[in-house]
């Protein structure tokens, strides 16, 4: 690998009960997932905002991946049935406006699966480390 | 259609004035010019006969000033609504913005509403505008005279009018349209068969002309919170200078977001925008997206009805599944 490669900077949003237990149990598995993924943890993934997703990116993410229980298992009965519907909606308008569709994702991953988790994050990062520098997304006033 | 005049609304809302039905009448009152109109609520028969108008160029949808004067007027408030306005009025309703009680609706048809910004593409110094049978007759104050047609200078959202069908009123004046065929989602299907960079260098260039004035959203009648974000210091997007970052996307997405399930394409967003930014071709994606996925769904044609993104099923489709169109 090359010094000069970009490293991209991932947020994951992940929700309590199910996906942060998943990452959790990735650790424990001793399973890796590249340390540029930054998890944000969320009572439930529809917890996420439209604004949570656009705010990450305009203070400098490369990509946004917002991981939830499997449809049916949401702890809370039916917020990721919410969730599915508002990020297909965010994300098809984010493709709309020219933004490269592979920097948004949403994963379902349960508390035992440690193993998707990371294999998740793994080709998350690849897939956004190929597209570079979040460019179209930057927000010039929230530069260090 | 017969085409309802000045006068006869006039005399109806007298009318209604004299016999106590109403206590005010909000409606559409004469500017210096033709073609600068307000919204104006007339309290008096003088005032109504000497001031009120009804023109080609009442584009302005008087429903969500039904939010505030509800409020603030104790009697009873008679409001004209054109075809559309009746689907933000059923909208506004639904979502409990204001006291049905409080208001006479009288639904008036409409052939479709000129833009003077498309007019002035044409000619400087307008002394005055007269409707002619194919459009209009402008005289400018150097005494030049042009005839335009009326199909070049409608506002952006009458050249796809959805609808001449008033979906709520008390009472109809003039005849009663239907439901249009229109081609209001042929632009966002174009933008959708480009390739990412056109995408992305056709809204850089379009909303980095914004100079964050917010009147698209304070003319919009889905925008109606007391508080909000983009009035907060702290958001982060409060910048008002055009700028070409993401500042500006993040408003726009934000702006179109809220409204998306609820927004009922009345197109008054791009009507009110200064700087003439095609604002519907946001609220129109969220539209196509909604049929598309989640079964047609029109806001405002009834009241009470549940909007796509308060609700699902558990086979909608998953996030991935909505990129595959298009390239
Ligand atoms: S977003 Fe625009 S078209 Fe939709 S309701 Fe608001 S003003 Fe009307
Ligand atoms: S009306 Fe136009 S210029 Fe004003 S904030 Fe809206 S898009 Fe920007
Ligand atoms: S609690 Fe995991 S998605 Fe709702």
């Amino acid at each position: 690998m090359q010094i000069t490669e970009h490293k991209p900077l991932i947020v994951a949003f992940c929700c309590n009960w199910c996906s942060y237990a998943g990452a959790d149990l990735a650790g424990n598995n001793r399973l890796n997932y590249p340390a540029d993924v930054k998890i944000i943890r969320v009572p439930c993934s529809c917890r996420v905002n439209p604004m949570f997703v656009l705010r990450a990116f305009q203070k400098g993410a490369d990509g946004v991946i917002i991981c939830g229980c499997h449809p049916g298992d949401c702890h809370y009965t039916s917020g990721n049935y919410y969730a599915r519907r508002r990020m297909a909606m965010l994300f098809s308008m984010l493709d709309y406006l020219g933004i490269e569709r592979e920097r948004t994702r949403v994963e379902w991953v349960s508390a035992a699966e440690g193993a998707k988790f990371s294999a998740t994050m793994n080709d998350f990062v690849e897939k956004v480390t190929k597209l570079g520098k979040n460019k179209r997304l930057e927000d010039l006033r929230c530069k260090k | 259609m017969q085409k309802i005049t000045t006068d006869a609304l006039v005399q109806k809302a007298v009318e209604l004035l004299n016999n106590n039905t109403v206590s005010y009448v909000l409606g559409w009152k004469k500017g210096e010019f033709d073609y600068d109109i307000t919204p104006y609520v007339f309290k008096d028969e003088k005032t109504l006969k000497e001031e009120f108008i009804y023109s080609d160029f009442c584009g302005v949808n008087l429903s969500k000033y039904l939010v505030a004067k509800t409020k603030e007027l104790a009697g009873k408030i008679l409001v004209f609504l054109k075809p559309c306005d009746t689907y933000s009025f059923n909208q506004l309703l639904t979502e409990h913005r204001f006291n049905r009680e409080k208001v006479y609706a009288i639904g008036i048809p409409c052939e479709g509403m000129l833009d003077i910004d498309k007019i002035k593409l044409n000619l400087e110094g307008i002394s005055s505008i007269v409707e002619t049978k194919e459009g209009v007759k402008v005289n400018t104050l150097d005494d030049k005279t042009i005839e335009l047609e009326k199909q070049a200078i409608l506002l952006e959202k009458c050249k796809n009018c959805k609808s001449k069908k008033h979906y709520a009123y008390d009472e109809l004046l003039g005849e009663e349209g239907d439901v249009l065929d229109n081609n209001r989602f042929d632009e966002v299907a174009k933008l959708e068969s480009m390739t990412a960079e056109e995408r992305f260098e056709f809204w850089q260039s379009q909303l980095s002309k914004c100079i964050r004035c917010n009147a698209c959203r304070d003319a919009c009648p889905a925008c109606t919170c007391e508080k909000c974000v983009f009035d907060n210091p702290n958001s982060g997007i409060e910048n008002k200078s055009p700028a070409n970052s993401f500042e500006e996307k993040l408003f726009h997405i934000i702006r179109a977001f809220h409204v998306a399930g609820r927004c009922t394409d009345c197109g008054e967003c791009s009507r009110a925008c200064p700087q003439n930014i095609p604002l519907h071709l946001l609220n129109r994606k969220f539209i196509k997206d909604i049929n598309e996925h989640y079964g047609e769904f029109q806001a405002g044609l009834e009241v009470g009805q549940r909007g796509p993104l308060v609700s699902y099923t558990t086979e909608d489709v998953e996030p991935s599944d909505v990129f595959n169109k298009g390239e």
